[in-house]
């Protein structure tokens, strides 16, 4: 009974959750209610994955009504591996919220706080489950005005026109993005993707088809920060507050990848995406542009947070680079970065959210010679650094080295360089962290800084754990993108 | 071709690319929410003008009555309005907070005002 009724409950319960906090409107226990909802939907995508790991698929109809008529919801091997490591950054973040957030946000604004993450979690969770393109529409918009909302709650003045910025650019990410399903939904009659998808088959050559795939993708491409599109991620990211910052960077822009990754390849299909758009020829240079762009310009940063922010749009743009690619190992290597970048930036943020707390800034003066006081929280650091430049026994490494064999597949030589040339900028900007909060002197005026507290530590060592368990146990990743990616080229690709 | 039928489809995209070019060219932080509702409304009026049936009437059943509108894009463009008017809502409201931090809501005065990170 309950069983089958999973796929619902995984984004009813956080929907939920969502008033009872704020009808709670004290803080301990709406954050208590929210970690409680984070956990059980953690477990909830556990099992949906077990269910669906040979390859079936499970498929929910919202009261009942069957689809096309009514909205479905569809959990594929895909959809639920997007699903774990979504829930499972919002499992994790959230016991380390409670402390961070009563430094930084004020008391009454508590209860609000947990309300708007848990919202953000079920729109997150919805658009990954979703089979109904209007219905995606819906929660991107429950999830984008839940982060609006939750950067404007930064401390410093400029997370106000960092999150107005960001709703200017999302909205209209969002509304292009409506615009394209308008025009699907012209051309078939139907929002159900399978459908859709089903309908559209025998279209080729239809100018409408065309126009809503540019819409759809611009749209999406705008909400997943693909660079130029991506200015409103670095302020957004830097002014947030710090746990916000850690949960949007680990899975709002892998969400819209999601969203992006299921329209190109289960609605409009490997053929008509790359053969009669030819995408590739707009993405891969964009990617690449992004890839360098990002991680020079990271590199020049005096912020911590936003010098991740700007990694975040180079490793957005490795992504970009595997579908590009337009090969199962490119694809596979996408979905391992979608993964693997979740928990490299999830653990960084963390770790800088525990500067944050005992310093109160996360600017490289400030940390300077931090790492005496506070060894856990650098080590910390410096294990997810090494991550994200793609040290072997990290997760980082199985990325880049599947998306290095993508590109030695299709011969691409500059490719290659690119990704290597952007992993040693990477080791630049995580050194000169390193170097300023291990070897500088702590200012002479500077208040002492302790150890950051254990409930703060502890999640942030799970994450670096697991950058390290699956760096090494790569069966459940590689072996799930392996799967995944054959069989979204299953339909084979028109070179 | 009928050109002329389809008008309220030139309709959209005069009112649609006019939101969007307000939204990216002017620096008040309003008329910039003004330019988003007139580029969010192009898409309403696009999904109502596709559920128009040709003879239909209001999707009522009444006697007599045999060729209906399509009611699913209406319905669609409810929930689109609620959104549409959420984010109204939210961004004026971040445009309160803006002019409360840095007492103007012009564009290149705010960022005049804000040193560099």
């Amino acid at each position: 009974m309950i069983l089958d009724n999973l796929p619902a409950l995984l984004v009813v319960l956080p929907l939920l959750g969502a008033p009872l906090c704020l009808l709670l409107s004290r803080g301990r226990p709406a954050w208590v209610v929210a970690t409680l909802i984070a956990w059980t939907v953690l477990a909830i995508s556990i099992v949906l994955l077990w269910q669906v790991r040979a390859g079936g698929v499970l498929h929910y109809a919202f009261g009942d009504w069957e689809p096309p008529w009514g909205i479905d919801y569809v959990v594929d091997r895909l959809a639920a591996y997007v699903l774990l490591i979504v829930s499972a950054i919002g499992a994790v973040v959230l016991p380390y919220s409670w402390r961070s957030v009563s430094r930084e946000i004020p008391a009454r604004l508590h209860a609000i706080f947990y309300t708007l993450l848990l919202l953000c979690l079920a729109g997150l969770l919805g658009i990954v489950i979703t089979g109904d393109a209007f219905n995606l529409f819906v929660l991107l918009e429950i999830s984008s005005l839940s982060t609006y909302a939750l950067i404007s709650l930064g401390r410093n003045r400029r997370a106000l026109t960092s999150s107005y910025q960001y709703l200017i650019m999302g909205t209209i990410g969002a509304t292009f993005y409506i615009i394209g399903v308008g025009l699907l939904y012209m051309l078939t009659g139907t929002l159900n993707m399978a459908d859709i998808a089903a309908r559209i088959a025998s279209m080729e050559g239809s100018s409408t088809l065309h126009t809503a795939f540019a819409f759809i993708v611009v749209g999406l491409a705008l909400k997943l920060a693909m660079f130029p599109l991506h200015l409103w991620l670095p302020n957004a990211y830097a002014f947030a507050p710090s746990v916000v910052t850690a949960f949007l960077a680990a899975t709002a822009t892998k969400v819209a990848l999601y969203a992006m990754i299921r329209f190109v390849y289960t609605v409009f299909g490997p053929a008509f995406t790359f053969g009669e758009m030819h995408v590739q020829l707009l993405v891969l240079p964009l990617a690449a542009a992004g890839v360098f762009i990002g991680s020079v310009v990271a590199a020049f940063q005096h912020g911590i947070k936003r010098m991740l922010a700007y990694s975040s749009v180079a490793q957005i743009g490795y992504m970009l680079l595997g579908i590009g690619a337009m090969s199962v190992t490119g694809l596979t290597a996408a979905l391992l970065h979608l993964f693997n970048h979740a928990l490299m930036k999830g653990a960084l943020f963390l770790a800088v959210g525990a500067l944050v707390y005992r310093i109160g800034g996360s600017r490289l003066h400030e940390i300077a010679g931090a790492a005496r006081d506070m060894p856990w929280t650098m080590a910390a650091f410096v294990l997810g650094g090494l991550s994200l430049i793609g040290v072997p026994g990290t997760v980082g490494f199985i990325s880049k080295w599947y998306l290095i064999q993508a590109a030695l597949e299709n011969g691409w030589w500059p490719v290659v360089v690119l990704v290597l040339v952007t992993s040693l900028v990477a080791v630049v900007y995580i050194w000169r962290v390193v170097e300023t909060a291990y070897f500088a002197e702590r200012p002479a005026d500077a208040p002492p800084v302790s150890e950051a507290p254990l409930v703060l530590l502890l999640p942030t060592w799970v994450l670096v754990g697991a950058n390290l368990y699956f760096g090494i146990a790569t069966g459940l990743t590689v072996g799930l993108a392996t799967d995944i990616a054959v069989g979204l080229y299953a339909g084979g690709v028109a070179p | 071709m009928d050109w002329i039928g389809q008008y309220n489809y030139y309709v959209v995209f005069f009112l649609m690319m006019t939101g969007f070019y307000v939204v990216v060219a002017r620096g008040n932080l309003v008329k910039k929410i003004v330019g988003l509702n007139i580029f969010q409304s192009s898409v309403f009026l696009l999904y109502i003008s596709m559920g128009k049936v040709d003879e239909g009437t209001a999707p009522i059943i009444v006697a007599g009555e045999a060729i209906y509108s399509n009611p699913l894009p209406h319905v669609l463009i409810l929930t689109a309005i609620v959104v549409g008017v959420a984010t109204t809502a939210l961004g004026l409201a971040l445009a309160v907070r803006i002019k409360e931090a840095y007492g103007t809501i012009e564009e290149d005065e705010i960022h005049e005002q804000d040193d560099d990170w």
